[in-house]
């Protein structure tokens, strides 16, 4: 067994998502499957391969990808509020976050 | 004469009785809507329908050709917008309850060129939740029928997209592909499919899944119509920086160039004992077709393919949970009331997420956990240098790849619910050109028994597309649909 009950917990809590007590053993036995067949990759020696985080090729230039750090004018918030569960322009209101 | 609404399937046909007034853009777009009507509520191709959109830029195409003005190569030409893709105004769902009453407040770039080409947007279509899947199964809102096989699945995630152009209720469709999911689709659903090299088109307003994977191609009735739709969306975009500078070519002006001479490899790894022999009966006749037309076809080796399944989804959920964090129900989408922030985010997402979506939260999550990074990120990306340097090899040697685009014909809807990791298997065929970042086209190959469309994939070295497509048009014309 690769992932523990404890360890889909874990997991649930640092991607903020709440899993019901079946999710939680079906997701578990799913995901230990998926990472026995993963396991596969040890096969292979990468000790000297360089990690490929990107595919950009030579014809993606760093001068294209790159721009000036300026300023422009960005004036969304009217159309971009009224889209929120719970606007207070130009505040989106959540619950409180610190306790007191 | 009356015009034969029944012929408007194809770019060529409506654009030219467009521009010579024997129909209007305008009554094309109401024929389009005429058969949506009469068909969607059986395959659920479309989620959402934008009938004031569509006939504002009808009547804007209709002006043109009144004023005698020089028409843009979709003009009046109907498409589908698979619903991962932003669409100002237009609600955009990516098929997840998370964003059921998602508006965006802009365009994808890919969207905005298709317009100013003269397209008539008719509406959004049918996913798997946020891309992930391959049988559209995975919708918040539904299955999609494969119009060319009943009861069977369209493919996925881009099911809504191939099914929406399979049944003429589109003459081209955009999808999304991160490991197969324009490609494997098109196979399905017997029509052909194609994403561009990793970069060709700009992802801007693409509601990412996994950024270094994802691309936005077409789906037409032909291969013309591809390279048309490929060509209107491509080139570099100041708006994402993924985006080629590199010049795109006139794919259609080339497409005829003469394909007799290109080398073609055939990788061996491909044709192992997973595939079934109904697809392999086809698809070795497909390879049969090529050497008819002149090509030299040889045995190549892909020696890590057996390693790009494992990558794929070790990258590709990482990505996801990465960039799936931002539903969380502060800025966008429904929102589950809490009295806590945290739990609110908990509730939100927990609640708003389909069961494939957050499988892949988890396994994303784990991956990319402290303690786990190098033994699965890490090693992932390094797999996946392997897997792009056994292509750019292959490259030295020949001009262009050609494969099943999957190794199943298209299943039954609900055949493979239970297993995840065999649904997962399946893809093995089409995350490899994803991961190297290379274009990749499926081109109709035949009905296994007269009924079940297979597909053949031609894959080509980065920003090769002008050859997979002058590959793929050359088959085409040869018969290479109904072998």
């Amino acid at each position: 067994m690769k992932i523990s009950r404890e360890d889909v917990l874990r997991v649930a809590e640092l991607a903020y998502l709440d899993l019901s007590e079946g999710e939680l053993e079906k997701y578990r036995a799913q995901v230990d499957e998926i990472l026995e067949y993963i396991g596969k990759l040890n096969e292979l020696d990468t000790t000297s391969v360089a990690p490929m985080a990107q595919v950009l090729t030579e014809m993606q230039s760093a001068d294209a990808t790159l721009r000036e750090d300026l300023v422009v004018p960005c004036a969304v918030a009217d159309e971009v509020l009224h889209l929120a569960p719970d606007p207070e322009p130009p505040y989106f209101r959540v619950p409180k976050v610190i306790e007191r | 004469m009356a015009l034969n609404m029944a012929t408007m399937n194809t770019i060529g046909a409506v654009r030219d009785a467009v521009a010579a007034k024997r129909v209007s853009a305008r009554e094309v777009a109401a024929e389009y809507y005429r058969r949506i009507a009469a068909r969607n509520r059986e395959l659920n191709a479309y989620l959402t329908l934008c009938e004031e959109r569509a006939y504002k830029q009808a009547d804007r195409v209709d002006a043109q050709v009144a004023a005698g003005k020089t028409l843009g190569p979709l003009a009046g030409v109907p498409v589908a917008v698979k619903d991962v893709i932003s669409t100002r105004g237009i609600r955009t769902t990516c098929s997840s309850k998370i964003l059921s009453n998602y508006i965006p407040p802009y365009d994808a770039t890919a969207v905005t060129r298709l317009e100013a080409a003269g397209a008539v947007i008719l509406g959004k279509t049918n996913c798997d939740e946020f891309a992930m899947g391959s049988s559209n199964e995975n919708s918040a809102y539904g299955n999609v029928q494969n119009p060319a096989a009943p009861g069977r699945v369209p493919g996925g995630s881009s099911g809504g997209s191939a099914a929406a152009v399979a049944a003429d209720l589109a003459v081209a469709s955009l999808g999304t592909d991160t490991g197969g999911s324009i490609r494997q689709p098109g196979s399905f659903c017997g029509i052909p499919a194609m994403m561009g090299s990793y970069g060709r088109v700009s992802r801007y307003g693409l509601i990412a899944f996994a950024s270094s994977l994802d691309r936005i191609g077409p789906f037409a009735h032909n291969v013309s119509d591809v390279a048309t739709v490929l060509k209107v969306m491509a080139g570099r975009d100041p708006n994402d920086s993924t985006s080629t500078t590199a010049p795109v070519e006139d794919y259609p002006a080339t497409l005829n160039h003469p394909v007799e001479g290109m080398k073609i490899g055939i990788p061996k790894e491909y044709f192992g004992a997973g595939m079934d022999a109904g697809v392999r009966e086809k698809i070795n006749a497909g390879i049969e077709l090529l050497r008819k037309l002149g090509c030299h076809v040889r045995e190549i080796q892909l020696p890590h393919t057996d390693y790009a399944i494992a990558t794929y989804y070790i990258i590709a959920t990482a990505e996801a949970s990465s960039n799936l964090a931002r539903y969380d129900g502060v800025r966008y989408g429904p929102r589950v009331e809490a009295d806590s922030l945290i739990s609110m985010y908990r509730k939100t997402r927990g609640a708003g997420f389909g069961a494939e979506v957050k499988r892949r939260i988890v396994l994303g999550t784990y991956v990319l956990s402290a303690g786990y990074y190098d033994a699965y990120y890490l090693k992932g990306q390094k797999v996946r240098a392997l897997i792009a340097e056994d292509f750019r090899k292959a490259f030295s040697q020949v001009d262009a790849i050609v494969t099943p685009t999957s190794p199943v014909p298209p299943f039954k809807l609900g055949e493979r619910d239970d297993d995840p990791l065999q649904m997962y298997l399946a893809d093995i065929y089409t995350v490899t050109g994803s991961l190297a970042g290379l274009p990749g086209i499926s081109v109709p190959c035949g009905r296994i028994g007269g009924k079940l469309p297979v597909g053949l994939q031609i894959i080509g070295p980065a920003f090769g597309e002008a050859r997979v497509l002058q590959l793929a048009h050359a088959f085409e014309q040869a018969g290479g649909g109904t072998l």
